[in-house]
């Protein structure tokens, strides 16, 4: 079965990237990690990026179901990016 | 209360405008403390002319409410207000406020100091600074809170 999840980024994550947001279908149980993987390809995720499921910070190891909200960003203002 | 606004507002009208209408506070409060946090026009030794707030809808008003709850947890307040500015914003244009209501002053004071450092560290908003000359940049370093 195929899932489909939205992934955001915000600040200078989604300068980095160029764009705001993803939609990412998947048949099987992905991590946090993986969804960086699939939507930015060879792209090195920045130290000290934040992660957040449905709005709540989370671990990079993390699993995700259907119809969850990923999102990536940088330390909120003003933590510090290494 | 929490509001994220677009628009310049002023933080001591809110502060009366809201403690008017709380009836429950009437008569118990013996403390109100109040934090106003300003845009200056410097930082890390450059003029600074602008900047723009960006926040997550949604996750930034969920995390502040967290923030303020837990707060409520740890002192015996009786009301918050937390008003937070999004968007484009000047030098001299108001950023924050953190209002808080007690029935003495020491559960205001380091309240509304624990309310501040949290939103610094665990609220979703990142500011981006127009220098004097039209260069852009994320500030990434906190000012520190504590001496």
């Amino acid at each position: 079965m195929t899932v489909s999840i939205k992934v955001r980024y915000f600040a200078s994550l989604k300068e980095l990237l160029g764009r705001a947001e993803d939609t990412l279908e998947f048949d099987q149980a992905l991590s946090i990690a993986d969804v960086w993987v699939k939507t930015t390809g060879s792209k090195v995720m920045p130290n000290n990026t934040l992660a957040a499921l449905n709005m709540e910070y989370v671990a990079l190891d993390c699993v995700i179901a259907d119809g969850d909200e990923v999102a990536f960003f940088p330390p909120v203002t003003g933590g510090q990016y290494d | 209360m929490i509001k994220i606004v677009p628009e310049e507002f002023d933080p001591f009208a809110e502060v009366q405008a809201y403690q008017k209408k709380q009836q429950a506070l009437s008569g118990k409060y013996g403390a109100t403390n109040i934090f106003v946090g300003t845009m200056r026009d410097f930082n890390e030794g450059e003029l600074v002319k602008g900047m723009t707030l960006e926040h997550y809808p949604g996750m930034t008003e969920k995390q502040l409410d967290a923030v303020v709850q837990e707060a409520r947890q740890q002192w015996a307040l009786l009301d918050a207000l937390v008003i937070h500015r999004v968007g484009d914003v000047f030098p001299d244009d108001v950023l924050v406020l953190v209002a808080v209501w007690s029935v003495h002053r020491g559960d205001a004071f380091d309240a509304s100091r624990f309310i501040m450092e949290a939103l610094k560290s665990k609220v979703p908003f990142w500011k981006k600074e127009i220098l004097a000359d039209d260069e852009s940049r994320w500030v990434a370093k906190n000012t520190e809170g504590y001496l």
